[in-house]
Protein backbone atom coordinates (compact mmCIF):
# COMPACT_ATOMS: atom_id res chain seq x y z
CA UNK A 1 0.00 0.00 0.00
CA UNK A 2 1.18 3.18 -1.09
CA UNK A 3 0.73 6.32 0.56
CA UNK A 4 1.54 9.86 -0.34
CA UNK A 5 0.53 13.55 -0.10
CA UNK A 6 0.07 15.71 -2.79
CA UNK A 7 0.80 19.40 -2.54
CA UNK A 8 -2.25 21.10 -3.86
CA UNK A 9 -3.15 23.75 -1.49
CA UNK A 10 -7.23 22.20 -0.60
CA UNK A 11 -6.23 18.68 -0.60
CA UNK A 12 -2.60 19.24 1.43
CA UNK A 13 -2.63 16.66 4.35
CA UNK A 14 -4.91 14.12 2.68
CA UNK A 15 -3.72 10.88 2.78
CA UNK A 16 -4.18 8.35 0.94
CA UNK A 17 -4.24 4.67 1.16
CA UNK A 18 -4.71 1.77 -1.13
CA UNK A 19 -8.12 1.34 -1.61
CA UNK A 20 -9.26 4.69 -2.85
CA UNK A 21 -5.95 5.78 -4.22
CA UNK A 22 -7.39 5.49 -7.74
CA UNK A 23 -10.88 7.64 -6.94
CA UNK A 24 -8.51 9.87 -5.22
CA UNK A 25 -6.65 10.64 -7.92
CA UNK A 26 -9.29 11.38 -10.00
CA UNK A 27 -9.95 14.42 -7.53
CA UNK A 28 -6.69 15.25 -6.85
CA UNK A 29 -5.90 15.93 -10.87
CA UNK A 30 -9.13 17.72 -11.35
CA UNK A 31 -7.99 20.14 -8.43
CA UNK A 32 -4.70 19.63 -10.40
CA UNK A 33 -6.21 21.08 -13.76
CA UNK A 34 -8.21 23.81 -12.01
CA UNK A 35 -4.79 24.84 -10.88
CA UNK A 36 -2.20 24.35 -13.49
CA UNK A 37 -4.02 23.76 -16.57
CA UNK A 38 -6.09 21.09 -17.90
CA UNK A 39 -3.87 19.85 -20.42
CA UNK A 40 -0.95 19.15 -18.26
CA UNK A 41 -3.17 16.16 -16.14
CA UNK A 42 -5.25 14.78 -19.26
CA UNK A 43 -3.11 11.46 -18.84
CA UNK A 44 -3.54 11.01 -15.46
CA UNK A 45 -7.40 11.49 -15.28
CA UNK A 46 -7.64 8.35 -17.86
CA UNK A 47 -5.37 6.53 -15.56
CA UNK A 48 -7.23 7.33 -12.43
CA UNK A 49 -10.24 6.47 -14.36
CA UNK A 50 -9.30 3.41 -15.27
CA UNK A 51 -8.33 2.34 -11.92
CA UNK A 52 -11.61 2.78 -10.37
CA UNK A 53 -13.16 3.08 -7.29
CA UNK A 54 -14.65 0.98 -4.65
CA UNK A 55 -18.10 -1.41 -5.34
CA UNK A 56 -21.61 -0.13 -4.64
CA UNK A 57 -21.64 -2.00 -1.32
CA UNK A 58 -18.56 -0.31 0.13
CA UNK A 59 -19.91 3.23 -1.26
CA UNK A 60 -23.42 2.37 0.73
CA UNK A 61 -21.75 1.08 3.67
CA UNK A 62 -19.89 4.60 3.70
CA UNK A 63 -22.75 6.45 3.14
CA UNK A 64 -24.63 4.31 5.85
CA UNK A 65 -22.00 5.15 8.39
CA UNK A 66 -22.17 8.78 7.89
CA UNK A 67 -25.72 8.44 7.88
CA UNK A 68 -25.23 7.05 12.01
CA UNK A 69 -22.87 9.33 12.45
CA UNK A 70 -25.70 12.37 11.85
CA UNK A 71 -28.26 10.25 13.12
CA UNK A 72 -26.38 10.65 16.73
CA UNK A 73 -25.49 13.77 16.54
CA UNK A 74 -29.20 15.01 16.45
CA UNK A 75 -29.67 12.77 19.18
CA UNK A 76 -26.94 14.50 21.36
CA UNK A 77 -28.65 17.58 20.24
CA UNK A 78 -31.82 16.61 22.32
CA UNK A 79 -29.92 16.77 25.23
CA UNK A 80 -29.19 20.52 24.30
CA UNK A 81 -30.85 23.38 25.53
CA UNK A 82 -31.71 24.35 21.96
CA UNK A 83 -34.09 27.30 20.59
CA UNK A 84 -37.45 25.71 19.80
CA UNK A 85 -36.84 26.72 15.76
CA UNK A 86 -33.31 24.89 16.29
CA UNK A 87 -35.28 22.44 18.25
CA UNK A 88 -37.63 21.45 15.61
CA UNK A 89 -35.10 21.34 12.93
CA UNK A 90 -32.90 18.83 14.91
CA UNK A 91 -35.93 17.09 15.41
CA UNK A 92 -36.95 16.62 12.14
CA UNK A 93 -33.25 16.42 10.44
CA UNK A 94 -32.74 13.24 13.21
CA UNK A 95 -35.73 11.71 11.59
CA UNK A 96 -34.73 12.28 8.38
CA UNK A 97 -31.15 10.86 8.78
CA UNK A 98 -32.51 7.56 10.85
CA UNK A 99 -34.63 7.02 7.50
CA UNK A 100 -31.42 7.09 5.77
CA UNK A 101 -30.12 4.83 8.21
CA UNK A 102 -32.60 2.10 7.69
CA UNK A 103 -33.06 2.94 3.84
CA UNK A 104 -29.08 2.38 3.22
CA UNK A 105 -28.93 -0.75 5.70
CA UNK A 106 -31.95 -2.31 3.96
CA UNK A 107 -29.99 -1.30 0.23
CA UNK A 108 -26.41 -3.02 1.90
CA UNK A 109 -28.56 -6.31 2.49
CA UNK A 110 -30.27 -6.23 -0.48
CA UNK A 111 -26.44 -6.10 -2.46
CA UNK A 112 -25.45 -9.17 -0.38
CA UNK A 113 -23.52 -6.97 1.66
CA UNK A 114 -23.34 -6.98 5.42
CA UNK A 115 -24.05 -3.43 6.86
CA UNK A 116 -20.85 -2.05 9.12
CA UNK A 117 -21.18 -2.23 13.40
CA UNK A 118 -22.73 0.72 14.85
CA UNK A 119 -19.78 2.89 16.12
CA UNK A 120 -19.88 4.87 19.00
CA UNK A 121 -19.89 8.65 18.97
CA UNK A 122 -19.01 11.72 20.74
CA UNK A 123 -19.73 15.24 19.75
CA UNK A 124 -18.19 17.50 21.38
CA UNK A 125 -21.38 20.19 21.38
CA UNK A 126 -22.42 22.05 24.94
CA UNK A 127 -24.80 24.48 23.77
CA UNK A 128 -26.69 26.00 20.56
CA UNK A 129 -23.78 27.74 18.93
CA UNK A 130 -21.38 25.03 19.05
CA UNK A 131 -24.15 22.39 17.75
CA UNK A 132 -25.26 24.57 15.14
CA UNK A 133 -21.43 25.17 13.87
CA UNK A 134 -20.87 21.08 13.76
CA UNK A 135 -24.31 20.59 12.23
CA UNK A 136 -22.90 23.13 9.23
CA UNK A 137 -19.81 20.86 9.16
CA UNK A 138 -21.44 17.70 9.14
CA UNK A 139 -24.09 18.39 6.58
CA UNK A 140 -21.56 19.88 4.35
CA UNK A 141 -19.65 17.38 4.71
CA UNK A 142 -22.14 14.60 4.02
CA UNK A 143 -23.11 16.39 0.75
CA UNK A 144 -19.80 16.51 -0.39
CA UNK A 145 -19.26 13.18 0.75
CA UNK A 146 -22.35 11.77 -1.31
CA UNK A 147 -21.20 13.92 -4.44
CA UNK A 148 -17.94 12.41 -4.08
CA UNK A 149 -19.01 8.83 -4.22
CA UNK A 150 -22.19 8.96 -6.47
CA UNK A 151 -20.24 8.91 -9.99
CA UNK A 152 -18.47 6.01 -8.96
CA UNK A 153 -21.48 3.81 -8.21
CA UNK A 154 -22.54 1.36 -10.66
CA UNK A 155 -25.98 0.35 -10.32
CA UNK A 156 -28.39 2.94 -11.66
CA UNK A 157 -30.97 2.37 -8.68
CA UNK A 158 -28.21 2.75 -6.13
CA UNK A 159 -27.04 6.13 -8.17
CA UNK A 160 -30.74 7.34 -7.80
CA UNK A 161 -31.54 6.25 -4.22
CA UNK A 162 -28.12 8.21 -3.25
CA UNK A 163 -29.54 11.18 -5.34
CA UNK A 164 -32.44 10.80 -3.17
CA UNK A 165 -31.01 11.56 -0.52
CA UNK A 166 -28.25 13.92 -0.94
CA UNK A 167 -30.72 16.32 -2.16
CA UNK A 168 -31.88 15.67 1.59
CA UNK A 169 -28.44 16.45 2.77
CA UNK A 170 -28.41 19.83 1.06
CA UNK A 171 -31.41 21.13 2.08
CA UNK A 172 -30.27 20.28 5.83
CA UNK A 173 -27.17 22.18 5.04
CA UNK A 174 -29.08 25.02 3.99
CA UNK A 175 -31.48 25.15 6.51
CA UNK A 176 -29.25 24.28 9.43
CA UNK A 177 -26.42 27.66 7.81
CA UNK A 178 -29.63 29.54 7.81
CA UNK A 179 -29.87 29.44 11.26
CA UNK A 180 -26.38 30.12 12.21
CA UNK A 181 -26.77 33.12 10.23
CA UNK A 182 -24.41 31.70 7.42
CA UNK A 183 -25.30 32.03 3.80
CA UNK A 184 -27.37 28.48 2.64
CA UNK A 185 -25.39 28.09 -0.21
CA UNK A 186 -21.92 29.63 -0.01
CA UNK A 187 -21.03 28.29 -3.49
CA UNK A 188 -22.59 27.29 -7.09
CA UNK A 189 -21.01 24.37 -6.88
CA UNK A 190 -20.84 21.51 -4.00
CA UNK A 191 -17.49 20.44 -3.83
CA UNK A 192 -16.94 16.23 -3.98
CA UNK A 193 -14.87 14.70 -1.23
CA UNK A 194 -12.86 11.93 -1.35
CA UNK A 195 -13.83 9.08 1.15
CA UNK A 196 -10.33 9.33 3.17
CA UNK A 197 -10.64 13.12 3.15
CA UNK A 198 -14.38 12.65 5.06
CA UNK A 199 -12.84 9.61 6.71
CA UNK A 200 -10.43 11.80 8.18
CA UNK A 201 -13.11 14.53 8.71
CA UNK A 202 -15.20 12.79 10.83
CA UNK A 203 -12.53 11.03 12.61
CA UNK A 204 -12.71 13.26 15.76
CA UNK A 205 -16.53 12.08 16.45
CA UNK A 206 -15.79 8.48 16.33
CA UNK A 207 -14.86 6.58 19.63
CA UNK A 208 -14.73 3.48 18.82
CA UNK B 1 -41.07 12.35 -29.89
CA UNK B 2 -37.56 13.20 -29.04
CA UNK B 3 -36.83 14.91 -25.77
CA UNK B 4 -34.95 16.86 -28.09
CA UNK B 5 -37.40 18.21 -30.17
CA UNK B 6 -39.85 18.68 -27.15
CA UNK B 7 -37.12 21.02 -25.49
CA UNK B 8 -36.85 22.81 -28.78
CA UNK B 9 -40.51 23.43 -28.93
CA UNK B 10 -40.78 24.84 -25.63
CA UNK B 11 -38.04 26.95 -26.21
CA UNK B 12 -37.64 28.04 -29.68
CA UNK B 13 -36.05 31.33 -29.20
CA UNK B 14 -36.17 34.68 -31.01
CA UNK B 15 -33.51 35.71 -33.07
CA UNK B 16 -32.74 38.85 -30.68
CA UNK B 17 -32.28 36.41 -27.99
CA UNK B 18 -29.98 34.23 -30.29
CA UNK B 19 -27.54 37.28 -30.67
CA UNK B 20 -27.13 38.22 -27.18
CA UNK B 21 -26.71 34.75 -26.38
CA UNK B 22 -23.90 34.05 -28.94
CA UNK B 23 -22.38 37.46 -27.84
CA UNK B 24 -22.16 36.43 -24.19
CA UNK B 25 -20.70 32.79 -24.69
CA UNK B 26 -18.67 34.25 -27.60
CA UNK B 27 -15.16 34.86 -26.74
CA UNK B 28 -13.63 33.71 -23.35
CA UNK B 29 -17.11 33.60 -21.39
CA UNK B 30 -16.70 29.72 -20.76
CA UNK B 31 -13.33 29.96 -19.41
CA UNK B 32 -14.45 28.64 -16.03
CA UNK B 33 -13.05 26.38 -13.73
CA UNK B 34 -15.92 24.34 -14.05
CA UNK B 35 -14.54 24.17 -17.84
CA UNK B 36 -11.09 23.40 -16.79
CA UNK B 37 -12.88 20.78 -14.44
CA UNK B 38 -14.50 19.10 -17.79
CA UNK B 39 -11.43 20.16 -19.76
CA UNK B 40 -9.14 17.51 -17.52
CA UNK B 41 -11.83 14.26 -17.75
CA UNK B 42 -12.94 14.95 -21.13
CA UNK B 43 -9.41 14.32 -22.78
CA UNK B 44 -9.76 10.22 -22.85
CA UNK B 45 -9.30 9.88 -26.27
CA UNK B 46 -6.51 12.83 -26.62
CA UNK B 47 -3.37 11.92 -28.07
CA UNK B 48 -0.52 12.84 -25.01
CA UNK B 49 0.80 15.97 -27.21
CA UNK B 50 -2.23 17.41 -27.22
CA UNK B 51 -3.12 20.81 -25.29
CA UNK B 52 -6.36 21.34 -25.89
CA UNK B 53 -8.46 18.13 -24.54
CA UNK B 54 -11.55 17.71 -25.77
CA UNK B 55 -14.67 15.30 -25.35
CA UNK B 56 -15.05 13.05 -28.33
CA UNK B 57 -17.11 13.90 -30.84
CA UNK B 58 -20.62 12.00 -31.90
CA UNK B 59 -18.25 10.91 -34.87
CA UNK B 60 -16.43 8.41 -32.78
CA UNK B 61 -17.89 5.05 -31.96
CA UNK B 62 -21.48 4.43 -32.38
CA UNK B 63 -21.76 3.56 -28.56
CA UNK B 64 -20.30 6.64 -27.20
CA UNK B 65 -21.76 9.08 -29.88
CA UNK B 66 -24.94 8.26 -29.05
CA UNK B 67 -24.21 8.23 -25.13
CA UNK B 68 -23.23 12.33 -26.25
CA UNK B 69 -25.64 12.93 -28.13
CA UNK B 70 -28.51 11.98 -24.80
CA UNK B 71 -26.03 13.55 -22.25
CA UNK B 72 -26.12 17.10 -24.69
CA UNK B 73 -29.76 16.63 -24.16
CA UNK B 74 -29.99 16.37 -20.42
CA UNK B 75 -27.22 19.38 -20.26
CA UNK B 76 -28.97 21.87 -22.78
CA UNK B 77 -32.24 21.10 -20.19
CA UNK B 78 -30.26 22.20 -17.04
CA UNK B 79 -29.16 25.28 -19.13
CA UNK B 80 -32.91 26.35 -20.35
CA UNK B 81 -33.82 26.16 -16.79
CA UNK B 82 -30.79 27.60 -15.28
CA UNK B 83 -31.27 30.58 -17.63
CA UNK B 84 -34.77 31.02 -16.32
CA UNK B 85 -33.27 31.29 -12.99
CA UNK B 86 -30.66 33.69 -13.53
CA UNK B 87 -32.80 35.68 -15.36
CA UNK B 88 -35.61 35.56 -12.97
CA UNK B 89 -33.68 36.67 -10.05
CA UNK B 90 -31.74 39.46 -12.27
CA UNK B 91 -35.44 40.58 -12.86
CA UNK B 92 -36.61 40.78 -9.03
CA UNK B 93 -33.43 42.36 -8.29
CA UNK B 94 -33.95 45.68 -10.69
CA UNK B 95 -37.85 45.48 -9.95
CA UNK B 96 -36.62 46.87 -6.90
CA UNK B 97 -39.65 44.76 -5.27
CA UNK B 98 -37.53 42.94 -2.86
CA UNK B 99 -37.67 45.57 0.20
CA UNK B 100 -36.34 43.22 2.95
CA UNK B 101 -32.84 43.98 2.83
CA UNK B 102 -31.74 40.43 3.84
CA UNK B 103 -34.03 38.81 1.74
CA UNK B 104 -32.77 40.93 -1.05
CA UNK B 105 -29.29 39.67 -0.79
CA UNK B 106 -30.22 36.37 -0.72
CA UNK B 107 -31.99 36.33 -4.07
CA UNK B 108 -28.80 38.32 -5.60
CA UNK B 109 -26.77 35.64 -4.22
CA UNK B 110 -29.04 33.02 -5.70
CA UNK B 111 -29.01 34.43 -8.77
CA UNK B 112 -25.16 34.79 -9.06
CA UNK B 113 -25.33 31.22 -8.59
CA UNK B 114 -27.56 30.74 -11.28
CA UNK B 115 -25.40 32.77 -13.33
CA UNK B 116 -22.24 30.34 -12.68
CA UNK B 117 -24.56 27.77 -13.70
CA UNK B 118 -25.30 28.73 -17.10
CA UNK B 119 -21.75 29.97 -17.70
CA UNK B 120 -20.55 26.20 -16.32
CA UNK B 121 -23.13 24.04 -18.64
CA UNK B 122 -22.56 26.56 -21.50
CA UNK B 123 -18.94 25.43 -21.38
CA UNK B 124 -20.03 22.01 -21.15
CA UNK B 125 -21.84 21.69 -24.02
CA UNK B 126 -19.38 23.51 -25.76
CA UNK B 127 -16.95 20.79 -24.42
CA UNK B 128 -19.01 18.07 -26.04
CA UNK B 129 -18.89 19.58 -29.13
CA UNK B 130 -22.35 21.07 -28.94
CA UNK B 131 -24.43 23.98 -29.64
CA UNK B 132 -25.88 25.50 -26.54
CA UNK B 133 -29.30 26.19 -26.04
CA UNK B 134 -30.43 29.13 -26.58
CA UNK B 135 -31.02 31.83 -23.75
CA UNK B 136 -35.50 31.74 -23.85
CA UNK B 137 -36.85 34.92 -23.46
CA UNK B 138 -38.84 34.96 -19.71
CA UNK B 139 -42.36 35.87 -18.86
CA UNK B 140 -42.13 36.73 -15.18
CA UNK B 141 -43.43 40.45 -15.06
CA UNK B 142 -46.74 38.92 -13.57
CA UNK B 143 -44.76 36.99 -10.53
CA UNK B 144 -42.54 39.96 -10.37
CA UNK B 145 -45.63 42.82 -9.84
CA UNK B 146 -47.70 40.49 -7.40
CA UNK B 147 -44.98 41.67 -4.88
CA UNK B 148 -42.35 39.88 -1.82
CA UNK B 149 -44.65 37.32 -1.24
CA UNK B 150 -45.24 36.02 -5.39
CA UNK B 151 -42.03 36.35 -5.80
CA UNK B 152 -40.62 34.36 -3.33
CA UNK B 153 -43.54 31.70 -3.25
CA UNK B 154 -42.58 30.88 -7.26
CA UNK B 155 -38.97 31.48 -6.43
CA UNK B 156 -39.40 28.79 -3.85
CA UNK B 157 -41.57 26.78 -6.45
CA UNK B 158 -39.21 26.94 -9.41
CA UNK B 159 -36.08 25.90 -7.32
CA UNK B 160 -37.77 23.02 -6.05
CA UNK B 161 -38.31 21.55 -9.26
CA UNK B 162 -34.94 22.66 -10.36
CA UNK B 163 -33.69 20.29 -7.84
CA UNK B 164 -36.08 17.74 -8.47
CA UNK B 165 -35.09 18.29 -12.60
CA UNK B 166 -31.47 17.46 -11.75
CA UNK B 167 -32.22 14.69 -9.89
CA UNK B 168 -34.86 13.22 -12.09
CA UNK B 169 -31.85 13.52 -15.22
CA UNK B 170 -28.99 11.09 -12.32
CA UNK B 171 -29.82 7.84 -13.21
CA UNK B 172 -29.98 9.36 -17.51
CA UNK B 173 -26.80 10.85 -17.49
CA UNK B 174 -24.00 8.38 -19.56
CA UNK B 175 -20.68 10.33 -18.53
CA UNK B 176 -19.45 10.50 -14.97
CA UNK B 177 -17.45 13.65 -15.49
CA UNK B 178 -21.05 15.17 -16.31
CA UNK B 179 -22.91 13.08 -13.35
CA UNK B 180 -20.48 14.63 -11.16
CA UNK B 181 -21.11 18.13 -12.33
CA UNK B 182 -24.87 17.50 -12.37
CA UNK B 183 -24.64 16.50 -8.95
CA UNK B 184 -22.35 19.82 -7.83
CA UNK B 185 -24.98 21.96 -8.93
CA UNK B 186 -28.36 19.62 -7.86
CA UNK B 187 -27.26 20.23 -4.04
CA UNK B 188 -26.72 23.37 -4.73
CA UNK B 189 -30.52 23.99 -6.19
CA UNK B 190 -31.44 21.59 -2.70
CA UNK B 191 -30.11 24.44 -1.11
CA UNK B 192 -31.65 26.91 -2.71
CA UNK B 193 -35.14 25.48 -2.25
CA UNK B 194 -34.70 24.76 1.44
CA UNK B 195 -33.54 28.43 1.88
CA UNK B 196 -36.30 29.61 0.17
CA UNK B 197 -38.73 27.00 1.93
CA UNK B 198 -37.66 28.55 4.97
CA UNK B 199 -38.67 32.03 3.83
CA UNK B 200 -42.10 31.28 3.24
CA UNK B 201 -42.50 29.08 5.96
CA UNK B 202 -42.60 25.77 4.04
CA UNK B 203 -40.95 22.70 5.11
CA UNK B 204 -37.04 22.58 4.14
CA UNK B 205 -37.91 19.19 3.09
CA UNK B 206 -41.37 18.69 1.28
CA UNK B 207 -41.32 15.34 0.07
CA UNK B 208 -39.98 14.03 3.36
CA UNK B 209 -36.73 12.63 4.11
CA UNK B 210 -36.27 10.75 0.35
CA UNK B 211 -36.23 13.79 -2.60
CA UNK B 212 -38.84 13.15 -5.40
CA UNK B 213 -37.52 13.33 -8.87
CA UNK B 214 -39.56 15.03 -11.79
CA UNK B 215 -39.35 13.56 -15.49
CA UNK B 216 -37.91 16.15 -18.18
CA UNK B 217 -41.67 16.65 -19.53
CA UNK B 218 -43.03 17.85 -16.26
CA UNK B 219 -40.55 19.71 -15.32
CA UNK B 220 -40.72 21.94 -19.27
CA UNK B 221 -44.45 21.73 -18.94
CA UNK B 222 -44.47 23.57 -15.09
CA UNK B 223 -41.88 26.24 -16.39
CA UNK B 224 -43.72 26.84 -19.72
CA UNK B 225 -46.04 29.58 -18.06
CA UNK B 226 -42.46 32.09 -17.81
CA UNK B 227 -41.11 31.36 -21.00
CA UNK B 228 -42.49 33.78 -23.83
CA UNK B 229 -40.63 32.16 -26.43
Amino acid sequence: MTKETLAIPELEGVEIHGTTRGAFLLRATLAAGAVYGAGAVAPFVKQAMAQGGMGDVDIVNYALTLELLETAFYKKGESLKLSSEVKKLASQFGKDEAEHVDALTATVKKLGGKPPKKPTFTFPVKDEKSFLELAVTLEDTGVSAYNGAAPMIKSKDVLKAAGTIVQIEGRHAAAIRLAAGEDPAPEAFDKALEMQAVLDAVKPFIKA
Amino acid sequence: MTDTQSTMEVLASDPSSRKRFLKMVGGTGAASAFAVFLAACGSDDDDKSSGAPEVSKPSGSKASGKDVKSDLEIVNYALTLEYLEADFYKQVIESGEVKDKKVAELAMKIGENEQEHVEALTATVNQLGGTPAPQPTTKFEDVISGGPDMILKTAAEVENLGAAAYLGQAGKIKSPEILAAALSIHSVEARHAAALNTLIGKSVTPDGAFAKPASMDKVLKAVKPFIAS
